[in-house]
C-alpha cells in the first residue's frame, strides 16, 4: 500500500517535471507579455508580472496584429479544409484498394514528404512567380495543402481501413452510389480520424513560417509567424510586443486543441494502435 | 418479388477459385439456403447476387432480366448482414427509413412505412435509440427491419443469426419462416448451420470449394444426399460409413467389408466387384434382440442429449454411432447386435451416390 502510493507520487512528480521543463520558456513569455517596459529589461530580471496590458495594447495598435490573425486563419483555415477534403477522398479510395497496391502508393507519398523545406522552396517560388501567386493567399495554400496532405491521408487511409466493410456494403445496398456511401456514412462515423487530420493541417499551416516569410513579402497579406518575427522597433528590439502576440498566436491552438481532445485523442490512437 | 437465376457464375481471387460454374435458379417466393463449411464461397455468391463484388464469369437474372451491369442500388435487393451493419450514428428510425429516403420517398411516406415495420418486428419502443444502446438480438431484428421496410424483390441474408446466443437462434429462426410464410419475398440465406438450412429452406444449395454439390429440398438433402460431402456434412451426428466390396451371393448382394458383412438383397447388382461405401445415419439402425445379425458391435460410450441418447461403439476396427431411445439402459463394454434397414443404406462410389436398382 505504502509502496504503491510511493510510486504512484514518483510517477506524479516526474510527469509535473517534465512538464514544468518544457513549459519554462513558453512561461517565461507569457510573464514577459504581462510586464511592463521597465520590467522587461530589468537585470535582474522580474519573475512576477505586474499584469499590464501596455504590450498588448501597443501589439494591436502600434504592429497591427490582427491584420496578421486575419491573414493566418484565411490561410490555415482554407488550407484545412482543402486538405482535409481532398485526404478524405484519397484515404477512402487507399484504404479500399487491395493491400499491397495501397502500402506502395502510401509509402510513395510518404517519401514525397520527406523532401527537406530548404531543397523545394526555390522551385515553390518560382511556380508561384509563373503563376502570378506571389504574395496572395493561394500562394501560400498551394503549398501547405501539398505538404500536409501525406501525413493527412497516412491518417485517413488508416482510419477508413478499420471502418467495416460491411457499413459501405450496407449503405450501397440501401441505394448510395460509392461517393454517397462515403458521404453518408463512412465521413460522419470518421470525425475522430478527420479532426486529428484537420487540427494537425491547421498547426502546421499556423505556425509555419520559412515558405510563409519567402512567398509573403507584403506586409498586407503576411501570416502571425511572419509578421512577429518582423517587428520593428525604433532602438530596440519590442520584446514585450513580441512576447504579447505570441500569445495572441497561440492561443487559438490551445483553444482548439481543448476544445477537440477528445476526439483528437481516439483519433490519433484508432490510427496507432489498429493501423 | 422476383425469380432469381444464376448462370455459370464463376469468382476468382487472385489464384483462388472462389466459384466455380454455378447454376441455381430460385423461384419467386420461394426461400432459398445456401448451405456449407466457412470458405465455401457462399457469402461471396450472395455478395455478387448483390451487386457488391463482380462475377468474372457468368450472369445473374431477376426475373428473367439480366442485371449484371447493375450496381447495387439499381438490383432492388436488401441485404443483412453477419454483423449486422447498422449505421452506429442514426437511430434505429432513421437506420430504417435510409434506404427508403435514398429512394427519394417523402418524410411522411417513410415515417408511415418504418412504423408499420417496427410494428411488425415488435420493435417500436427502439425507434429513438441508437444502435449501441441495443441488445445483440435487438440488433438484429433492426437489421432484419432495415430490409424488410424496402419490400425489395429479393431478400439476402448473410448468416443473420450467429452471433445470438442458442436459444434466441431458434427463437429468431422460427420467427424468420413465419416472417416469410407472410411476406413471400424471394430470399437467398447463407449459413453454415445445418439446423436453419434444414428447418428455414425450401430448397437448399450445399456448397464446398466453390462448387454445388446438391440443390434439393431438405428432405433430398437428407435422405438422398449426392454425394458423401453433402452426406457427411448435413446431419447430427454424423452418419456413419464403412468401406466394402459388393460381392454376389446367389440372386442377393453383399457388401464385404474387413470386420462383418452387409446384405444389399438385390439392389445393386451393377456394383458387382467394386469398391463402395456404404453409410447410414445412426437413426436408422436398431438395437436387435435378434443376435442372429452379423453386426455385433461393442459399446465404448453413451451421450445423452435430454430427448434421446447415442451409443459410440465399436464395430470390429471401425466405430458405429446409433441411435437409442433416452431411457434405454445399455452401459460402456455391453455387446449390441445392430440391424439395418436395406432402404436406409447410403451407397456411394468414388463420393458419388449410387441409386439401388430395382
Amino acid at each position: 500500500m505504502k509502496k504503491r502510493l510511493l510510486k504512484q507520487g514518483g510517477f506524479v512528480f516526474g510527469v509535473l517535471l517534465a512538464i514544468g521543463f518544457s513549459l519554462i520558456p513558453f512561461l517565461l513569455f507569457v510573464s514577459s507579455a504581462f510586464k511592463t517596459q521597465r520590467q522587461v529589461t530589468a537585470i535582474p530580471p522580474d519573475l512576477w508580472p505586474t499584469f499590464s496590458m501596455g504590450f498588448f495594447r501597443s501589439a494591436i495598435v502600434r504592429y497591427d496584429i490582427l491584420g496578421y490573425l486575419l491573414n493566418s486563419l484565411i490561410v490555415a483555415g482554407l488550407t484545412t479544409v482543402v486538405t482535409v477534403f481532398l485526404a478524405a477522398l484519397a484515404g477512402y479510395a487507399l484504404a479500399r484498394l487491395p493491400r499491397h497496391w495501397a502500402h506502395g502508393i502510401l509509402m510513395l507519398i510518404l517519401a514525397c514528404a520527406m523532401f527537406p523545406q530548404i531543397a523545394i522552396a526555390g522551385p515553390i517560388w518560382r511556380l508561384l512567380r509563373v503563376l502570378g501567386w506571389l504574395n496572395t493567399y493561394q500562394g501560400l495554400i498551394l503549398p501547405y495543402v501539398a505538404l500536409t496532405l501525406p501525413l493527412a491521408v497516412w491518417i485517413l487511409a488508416l482510419f477508413f481501413r478499420e471502418m467495416p466493410r460491411e457499413l459501405e456494403a450496407a449503405a450501397l445496398v440501401d441505394g448510395c452510389s460509392k461517393l454517397g456511401a462515403l458521404v453518408r456514412v463512412i465521413v460522419p462515423l470518421s470525425t475522430p480520424g478527420l479532426f486529428t487530420a484537420a487540427i494537425l493541417t491547421f498547426i502546421y499551416a499556423w505556425n509555419e513560417f520559412f515558405l510563409a516569410l519567402l512567398i509573403v513579402t507584403d506586409p498586407v497579406r503576411q501570416t502571425m509567424p511572419v509578421g512577429i518575427a518582423l517587428f520593428q522597433g525604433e532602438h530596440t528590439v519590442p520584446w514585450g510586443e513580441i512576447a504579447a502576440a505570441s500569445l495572441i498566436t497561440t492561443a487559438p491552438l490551445v483553444v482548439m486543441v481543448l476544445l477537440f481532445q477528445r476526439h483528437i485523442v481516439s483519433g490519433l490512437s484508432a490510427g496507432a494502435i489498429k493501423g | 418479388m422476383a425469380s432469381l437465376t444464376l448462370k455459370h457464375i464463376g469468382k476468382r481471387f487472385g489464384d483462388i477459385v472462389a466459384l466455380s460454374d454455378i447454376d441455381l435458379h430460385i423461384e419467386n417466393g420461394e426461400f432459398c439456403v445456401l448451405l456449407g463449411p466457412s470458405g465455401c464461397g457462399k457469402s461471396t455468391l450472395l455478395h455478387i447476387v448483390a451487386g457488391l463484388e463482380r462475377q468474372d464469369q457468368g450472369s445473374i437474372l431477376l426475373d428473367e432480366k439480366i442485371v449484371d451491369e447493375l450496381a447495387p442500388r439499381e438490383r432492388d435487393v436488401a441485404m443483412v448482414f453477419q454483423s449486422y451493419a447498422l449505421y452506429p450514428h442514426m437511430t434505429v428510425s432513421k437506420n430504417l427509413g435510409f434506404a427508403l429516403r435514398m429512394r427519394g420517398m417523402s418524410k411522411t411516406e417513410t415515417q408511415h412505412r418504418v412504423q408499420e415495420t417496427a410494428r411488425l418486428l415488435e420493435i417500436e419502443n427502439l425507434l429513438t435509440r441508437k444502435p449501441s444502446q441495443l441488445s445483440g438480438g435487438q440488433r438484429q431484428r433492426v437489421a432484419m427491419g432495415r430490409a424488410l421496410v424496402r419490400r425489395p424483390r429479393l431478400f439476402l441474408l448473410d448468416e443473420p443469426l450467429s452471433n445470438l446466443d442458442a436459444q434466441l437462434r431458434i427463437n429468431v429462426r422460427l420467427e424468420l419462416r413465419k416472417l416469410h410464410q407472410q411476406m413471400h419475398i424471394t430470399t437467398l440465406y447463407v449459413t453454415h448451420d445445418q439446423v436453419e438450412a434444414m428447418t428455414l429452406g425450401d430448397k437448399v444449395v450445399v456448397m464446398r470449394n466453390g462448387r454445388v454439390h446438391q440443390i434439393g429440398s431438405p428432405e433430398t438433402i437428407y435422405n438422398k444426399p449426392a454425394d458423401t460431402f453433402v452426406a457427411t456434412f448435413v446431419g447430427s451426428p454424423v452418419m456413419n460409413f464403412f468401406n466394402g466390396r459388393i460381392g454376389q451371393e446367389g440372386n442377393r448382394f453383399i457388401c464385404r467389408s474387413s470386420e462383418f458383412t452387409l446384405d444389399l438383397g438385390h439392389f445393386f447388382r451393377n456394383l458387382v466387384g467394386k469398391t463402395v461405401q456404404v453409410g447410414v445415419r445412426p437413426e436408422d439402425i436398431l438395437v436387435a434382440e435378434n443376435k442372429q445379425t452379423p453386426l455385433k458391435a461393442h459399446i465404448q460410450m453413451l451421450s445423452n442429449v435430454g430427448a434421446e441418447q447415442y451409443i459410440h461403439a465399436r464395430l470390429g476396427k471401425s466405430f458405429i454411432t446409433v441411435r437409442t431411445a433416452k431411457d434405454a439402459k445399455y452401459h460402456p463394454g455391453d455387446a449390441i447386435y445392430l440391424s439395418v434397414a436395406l432402404d436406409r443404406l447410403h451407397v456411394f462410389e468414388n463420393g458419388q451416390r449410387i441409386e439401388p436398382h430395382e
